[in-house]
């Protein structure tokens, strides 16, 4: 069985069905795009898969989100390893109110790392910092470049980040989500308020970051899941219709996939 | 990290304890202002508090009618001559005039709103009492000026930043589309305002008045100042009167030597705020329908 | 299309001509007030408290009801802050459940609308009961209650226009509720929080019927929380009733302070809300 499992999970605003009774294994170590038109129940499902459903009013979820064996749905679950353990990049980025150093160091500052455990995470030698402060700006440099945008801030680093084109701010929610380590990364259509050149950036990125991470990505953009996806899972008003490696869009078999596929719907 | 687990239940729990405290409070309140004003509930039937004239403390007789009326009578002529003029002023400013010069003209009305209601009480003595004496000198009415016609004025002058403030917010909550989509079949401005602007926002800007209404109807102190103070019911506009809550400023302070006096002025305090509640309440309705998204 | 176009000329002339006597009664108010008021200050009337027959036209100043007012309002606005943060960042989804939260609000709206002087009166007969006469704390107290739901509902307020996806960028990097209300929420919504504390602090500075009887009036500026202790607005109502001509002049200078001070915190809210925004986002 593979990390993240989909057990008959079923979501509710009110009345409406946003997902009805899904199953699936989620490929790890892979980019899953889930894509399909919009309103179509994407968001959705990405955000069920780390629990940010809590956050809506009149939300009901029923059935079972598997990680690592454990459903996360269950109320007694540990949101908080549960959210570390995955990452979440939205669709417009939203710098946390301050500065940029302090962005990426808001998750592992939460977490209360020690020198220690930084300095582990980074992968650098135990002696590499002094102090739990300096270790922190050598985790700031490191997680800025992994995420592209050590270059054009390094001189800025205490800018507040809201100060950041939208571009940048979008590769630093990236830097800001690794810097907790996760082992999955769900992306809400992260490229689709960027201009081409922002999203070309963000799109290499995930593939040099697919070595480490399971990438769930959300996407309406036909093009972008032929770029990137190892998988796909297609979804169409509420239900999921096809899924499989990506070479299946093809020669998809469902006439709704082939609509989508064919450009008749979008 | 348990520390951490602990912090958030703690302060969580706390939160929602403040919440329901609000809440318990509220309901003492009422609670207490019933049970303060229950001796003179149960001594005599309510229609005599309610709908008599006959304001005697020192025989217990409480009739609140005269000052019932003189509440009712003084914020209704400040919202009669104040909605129109605020509700246009309100248009003009939202539809109207340049954008750079809205922005300073709401932080104007925005600041008076926040004037004191005593510096209001202030002018009117100064100025709306005399010119509203003369005014009665000219119809052949002597009196001090002292009037429901200054009250009115002062009132009225009070609350119109405070609708202002709160109807342009709504008209300029109305989305964009909805007027450009006008505009384009070729209507008038005007039209554009009054059919789809005001129609779109007609909840909020009734609430805007209902706000400006329940304001005025507790107001004491302006009101205070400029009425006369006179319990009789008025029959012309240069008539003194005396609402509820200038009552009980002027006479809570010594009502300790009359049996029951206190619990009369207590059931005015409840009169008041149950039915500046009610307005409130129907504000608040109105407003939450007006905005499906607020949550 | 004649007819359509007098129409637009007409409603046009009337909207201006309603926003010219708004604009210019307020204008003429703040005229009249400052010029009358300027006429009656000096050092005197600013910096002393009342000597012997201040009352009949003696020497001395309104320097007991200035202090006297900032005591109140600044003791009442901390209070009320203490109380008002957590109460408005409680009414966020995270912590309260909707029925809840509306609840709240309704009862918060009903509060803040109740006048004051019913505020004044309740506040004056638990003191009764209790034994405790008029004085600063009473009325510090009575203010509190008075500024509470204002300051609550204003705050709620900004805090409901924080972005849900600036939330779940906290969370989904593991924060609990509490670390994202005080690193994120808190934040974003500061530059509003200040202004919502600095609205209730003008309304309070201003009441004069919630301290008419928990208050009370003194001529001395108070050094104990158990003095009765004098305001501004009370001044102004007392000296102005006065027929000898000094002490409704002072009543004039106390009506000037009290508006300077009003004008003043409003400005300085629009400032201080600019100079914090720097993290925030829009």
């Amino acid at each position: 069985m593979s990390r993240i499992a989909i057990r008959n999970l079923t979501v509710r605003y009110g009345k409406h069905d946003a997902l009805r009774n899904m199953n699936l294994d989620i490929p790890d170590g892979k980019i899953t795009v889930i894509l399909g038109p919009s309103g179509c129940g994407k968001s959705t499902l990405l955000r069920s898969l780390n629990r940010l459903t809590d956050l809506y009013d009149e939300v009901s979820v029923e059935g079972q989100v598997l990680i690592d064996g454990e459903n996360i749905h269950d109320p007694r679950a540990d949101l908080l390893a549960l959210r570390k353990k995955v990452g979440f990049l939205p669709q417009r980025p939203f710098p946390l109110p301050m500065s940029i150093a302090d962005n990426v160091r808001f998750g592992p500052r939460i977490h209360r790392m020690t020198r220690e455990d930084i300095l582990r995470q980074i992968g650098a030698p135990a002696d590499a910092a002094a102090s739990r402060h300096a270790a922190m700006d050598l985790l700031v440099e490191h997680y800025l470049k992994q995420a592209g945008l050590w270059e054009e801030v390094r001189d800025r680093l205490h800018a507040p980040g809201a100060n950041l084109s939208i571009g940048q701010q979008q590769r630093l929610a990236l830097a800001r989500a690794l810097a907790v380590e996760p082992e999955v990364i769900l992306a809400d259509e992260p490229t689709s308020a960027l201009d081409p050149i922002s999203a070309q950036l963000i799109e290499k990125r995930f593939q040099a970051l697919k070595e480490k991470y399971t990438i769930i990505l959300v996407t309406h953009v036909l093009r972008q899941a032929r770029r990137l996806a190892d998988y796909v899972i297609f979804l169409y008003m509420g239900e999921m219709v096809e899924h499989g490696p990506a070479s299946f869009l093809n020669s998809p078999r469902d006439p709704r996939t082939r609509a989508y596929v064919g450009g008749e719907i979008s | 990290m348990l520390s951490r687990r602990k912090t958030d239940r703690w302060t969580g729990g706390t939160m929602r304890g403040a919440l329901l405290l609000v809440n318990l409070v509220a309901f003492t309140i009422a609670l207490l202002l019933l049970w303060k004003s229950w001796p003179v509930l149960s001594g005599q039937p309510i229609k005599d508090v309610l709908f008599s004239t006959n304001w005697h403390p020192t025989q217990g007789q409480f009739g609140y009618l005269a000052f019932i009326v003189g509440t009712v009578a003084v914020t209704v002529l400040a919202m009669a001559l104040a909605v129109p003029v605020c509700l246009l002023s309100a248009l003009c400013i939202s539809e109207y005039i340049p954008t750079r010069l809205r922005w300073p003209v709401r932080l104007g009305i925005d600041v008076m709103a926040g004037v004191p209601s005593v510096l209001y009480g202030l002018l009117g003595i100064i100025v709306v009492v005399p010119w509203v004496h003369r005014l009665g000198a000219y119809f052949g009415r002597d009196g001090s000026g002292y009037s429901l016609l200054a009250g009115g004025i002062v009132l009225g002058l009070m609350v119109s930043p405070v609708i202002i403030s709160v109807a342009v917010e709504v008209l300029q909550g109305v989305p964009r589309d909805a007027r450009e989509a006008a505009l384009s079949l070729g209507t008038t401005k005007w039209e554009v305002s009054l059919h789809v602007v005001a129609r779109h926002a007609w909840r909020g800007l009734m609430s805007a008045v209902v706000l400006g209404f329940a304001r005025a109807f507790g107001e004491t102190m302006a009101v205070l100042m400029v009425v006369g103070n006179d319990a009789h019911i008025p029959t012309s506009l240069f008539d003194r009167v005396y609402p509820i809550p200038a009552l009980i400023a002027n006479n809570y302070g010594e009502v300790m030597s009359i049996p029951l006096y206190d619990s009369a002025l207590l059931l005015g305090a409840l009169l008041l705020m149950i039915l500046v509640g009610a307005f409130n309440l129907a504000a608040h309705v109105m407003l939450a329908r007006s905005e499906p998204g607020r949550a | 299309m004649l007819y359509r176009r007098i129409q637009e000329w007409f409603f046009r002339a009337l909207m201006g001509l309603s926003l010219v006597i708004v604009l210019g009664s307020l204008v003429a108010m703040l005229g009249v007030l400052a010029w009358r008021g300027i006429g009656a200050i000096s050092l005197e009337v600013l910096f002393q408290t009342p000597k012997g027959g201040y009352y009949l036209g003696g020497g001395g100043g309104i320097a007991n009801a200035i202090v006297g007012s900032l005591y109140l309002a600044l003791g009442g606005t901390v209070l009320a802050t203490v109380l008002s943060l957590p109460l408005a960042l409680a009414l966020q989804r995270e912590y309260a459940s909707p029925r809840l939260a509306r609840l709240t609000r309704l009862t918060l709206d009903v509060l803040a609308g109740t006048p004051s002087i019913v505020y004044g009166v309740l506040a004056f007969v638990i003191m009764v009961r209790i034994g405790m006469g008029a004085s600063l704390i009473g009325g510090i107290l009575t203010l509190t209650v008075l500024m509470l739901p204002i300051m609550t509902c204003a705050m709620a307020e900004v805090i409901a226009l924080v972005p849900r996806e600036m939330k779940e960028t906290a969370y989904g990097l593991g924060a609990t509720r509490w670390e994202s209300t005080l690193a994120v929420v808190v934040r974003q919504s500061l530059p509003g929080l200040i202004t919502a504390v600095l609205l209730a602090f003008g309304r309070g500075i201003g009441d004069a019927a919630s301290v008419l009887f928990t208050a009370g009036f003194s001529d001395r500026i108070p050094t104990s929380l158990a003095d009765p202790t004098a305001s501004l607005p009370l001044a102004v109502f007392f000296q102005i009733g006065s027929p000898v001509k000094e002490v409704q002049e002072r009543g004039y200078a106390s009506a000037l302070v009290l508006l300077v001070l009003v004008l003043l915190v409003s400005v300085v809210s629009r400032l201080i809300g600019r100079r914090f925004s720097r993290h925030v986002i829009r």
